[in-house]
């Protein structure tokens, strides 16, 4: 049995993950900023067998109370075997180019609020040199598109500081990994016309335990994302910046 | 957004929202018009099309469980296979399982599904002990056999057409092992299979597939399937993920030819009068699961389904008529499924009624649309009905017809403000407010 922290738990991704480890049997604190709804899921959590379930509500954009929660969420829990970051925006990429206040606000949601829940937990793994820290990044932040810049700016910034993060505590033998989801049918995306290349939440949930569960550093989701973002990747930026994406 | 039921025909453009909470479901509702909720768009035809839709995935929590009495109280967007992944390990089953565990609870309860038991066990609402529904006013009810018990029963079998189903409670049944117990029962023709019927009116599952192409003094040559629940083995629920059909096969693929090989192949793999085998529960109720969007198999153009039931009166005779007609003009389907129903329950437009029910899969095209006009004629006049949750066609004189008890769920609709905030494309097409 784990003892799991889930950040952004009112994410569908979140709930969906949380649904396999409670079918698992672990125990679980889950944090977001709907108090009600965190209630609503720990009895359906706790119904599908979690072995425990503690909420509280935590806006993740209050950075002064990120450490608390954190040390909360550890007495909750009596440890943390696995701390997931699950919260984020997908803002409007137009309204974040007339206004930057709108951009810093995503950028605050997507990374800055990420690095220091980072900052926090990173310390502890490292002294308690065992678990995983896994977070929700994006096929968008491995490169930059005129599309979503803003959003791929924050996740790709927190894709880097994962890497460092995790050439730090190698030695402390934590795991840290990097999930990065593409196209996904959540309430984010609704609106959006869809192709064949869109899953479920369940999808992902699924690939990001049997990440954790394999010791990985980095996850595509589905695997297939891991071959199309090489190949977005190799286009020369002579060329990249013609195309309409 | 376009939007369709299951046999995507018709598809319309509505406007859909996806509520997450009951508080958003009555923001969702706001405003003059009317709405229509909508789960896993398994119903075949035009019940969750209309104008504004709710999307009630959202609405996904279990809500409680006891685990003595064995009712559990979740939210109306849970799907039935959600529950059975959850507890099948724990030695509980749905009362009531339908041809595919792909639709929501909501969705079960306002369709009255039925499944292979029937004339034992009675429809899915007969096992539900209490809804809490949201109305046209905003207002939150609960609603049982007991408190407000006509709202109930307009409810159960209601198409939605009452309030938005929140949450439901139902009484799950124990199992000692995931495995059925399947017998078959090779049948010649329509008195041998109906005989085997009432041979095996004590199997806790039945049903049979028909093979409708056959004519003459084959016409009615059936496969009858009997399901037990297997006293022990492993509680497994179901792991393998559907394999997906990509892509729309061109319409014309399913035609007589290949209809009538699949059935010639189907029939001939009984080799023997009788075989028993041990096989999951999944392959026994739910076939066609195995095979995501198998209604890609029609063709962009989309199918019908037609299922009626007769009333036991009207009987052998009555389905003679029926199969005799579908089978001179050549257009069966794949797969007619044929049951026996036990008795009706107090629902106002609950479907089945003591009699045979036949179900089949009609490609969509003007001459099929003809034929079901004339089916429709021979069904009314031995006193049947057809299933709402399956039509995309049927006139408003044929529902009423079928349904006599349509004014007394008007005017429970009048009562609870429904009237002009609930409404799909299939009740305008029916004549109901």
């Amino acid at each position: 049995m784990k003892k799991i922290l889930i950040i952004g738990a009112t994410s569908e991704i979140a709930e969906a993950t949380a649904r396999l480890w409670a079918a698992q049997g672990h125990r679980l604190a889950l944090r977001g900023r709907d108090g009600e709804r965190l209630r609503a899921i720990a009895v359906d959590l706790g119904i599908r067998g979690a072995g425990a379930v503690d909420t509280a509500p935590l806006d993740v954009n209050d950075f002064d109370a990120h450490a608390d929660a954190i040390d909360a969420a550890c007495r909750a829990l009596d440890g943390i075997d696995i701390a997931l970051i699950a919260h984020g925006t997908l803002g409007d990429q137009k309204a974040c180019e007339r206004d930057f206040r709108r951009a810093l606000r995503e950028l605050d949601t997507n990374a800055i609020s990420v690095i220091s829940l980072l900052t926090h937990l990173g310390n502890r793994f490292e002294a308690q040199r065992h678990g995983t820290i896994a977070v929700i990044g994006s096929v968008a932040g491995d490169r930059g598109r005129q599309s979503n810049y803003v959003y791929g700016a924050a996740k790709g910034a927190v894709a880097i500081f994962l890497q460092g993060l995790r050439n730090r505590l190698h030695a402390a033998g934590v795991q840290v990994l990097t999930i990065k989801p593409g196209f996904v049918d959540t309430r984010l995306t609704r609106s959006f016309a869809k192709g064949p290349l869109w899953v479920g939440p369940g999808r992902i949930a699924a690939d990001i335990v049997s990440a954790i569960d394999g010791k990985a550093d980095v996850v595509y989701t589905p695997f297939w994302w891991r071959y199309a973002m090489l190949a977005i990747r190799a286009i020369p930026e002579r060329l990249f910046k013609t195309l309409r994406l | 957004m376009e939007l369709c039921g299951w046999g995507r025909y018709p598809r319309i453009d509505a406007q859909v929202s996806y509520p997450r909470s009951a508080a958003q479901c009555a923001r969702s509702m706001g405003g003059a018009g009317s709405v229509v909720a909508r789960g896993l768009g398994r119903s075949y035809g035009d019940s969750s099309l209309g104008p504004r839709v709710l999307d009630l995935r959202g609405l996904d929590h279990f809500l409680g469980f006891d685990q003595a009495t064995g009712v559990l109280t979740c939210a109306g967007g849970v799907s039935l296979g959600d529950i059975l992944r959850v507890f099948v390990p724990r030695g509980w089953f749905l009362p009531v399982t339908p041809g595919t565990r792909f639709v929501t609870v909501g969705g079960a309860i306002a369709s009255d599904v039925h499944g292979k038991n029937h004339h034992v066990d009675g429809s899915f609402t007969d096992h539900v002990s209490g809804i809490e529904l949201l109305l046209g006013n905003g207002e939150r009810v609960a609603v049982s056999p007991t408190e407000a018990p006509e709202l109930f029963h307009a409810t159960c079998g209601g198409m939605g057409l009452t309030g938005v189903i929140l949450s439901a409670s139902l009484r799950l049944k124990p199992i000692r092992s995931g495995g059925i117990v399947e017998t078959t029962i090779r049948a010649p023709d329509l008195d041998a299979v109906l005989a085997a019927f009432d041979d095996n009116a004590g199997a806790s599952y039945s049903v049979a597939w028909i093979d409708c192409l056959a004519r003459g003094r084959h016409l009615g040559r059936s496969l009858l399937m009997l399901g037990e629940h297997a006293a022990d083995g492993p509680l497994a629920a179901p792991s393998a993920t559907p394999w997906p059909v990509p892509f729309d096969l061109p319409a014309g693929l399913l035609n007589r030819a290949t209809a009538s090989a699949f059935n010639a192949l189907f029939y001939g793999k009984a080799l023997r009068e009788r075989r028993t085998r041990r096989i999951p529960f999944a392959r026994f109720f739910c076939p066609l699961d195995a095979l995501a969007d198998w209604n890609r198999l029609y063709g962009r153009p989309g199918f019908v389904q037609y299922q009626f039931v007769l009333p036991a009166a009207a009987g052998v005779a009555g389905l003679r008529e029926v199969l005799g007609r579908i089978a001179a003009s050549g257009r069966g389907s794949f797969l007619a499924v044929l049951k026996v129903f036990g008795p009706a329950n107090a629902h106002h437009l609950s479907f089945p009624l003591a009699g045979y029910t036949l179900a089949l899969d009609f490609k969509v095209e003007p001459e099929v649309l003809r034929l079901l006009d004339q089916l429709d004629r021979i069904v009314a006049d031995h006193g049947g009905r057809l299933y709402l949750t399956k039509d995309a066609r049927m006139s408003e004189a044929t529902f009423k017809a079928g349904y006599p008890r349509w004014q007394e769920f008007e005017s429970v609709r009048a009562r609870y403000h429904a009237i002009g905030r609930f409404a799909s494309t299939q009740s305008r097409r029916l004549g109901l407010q």
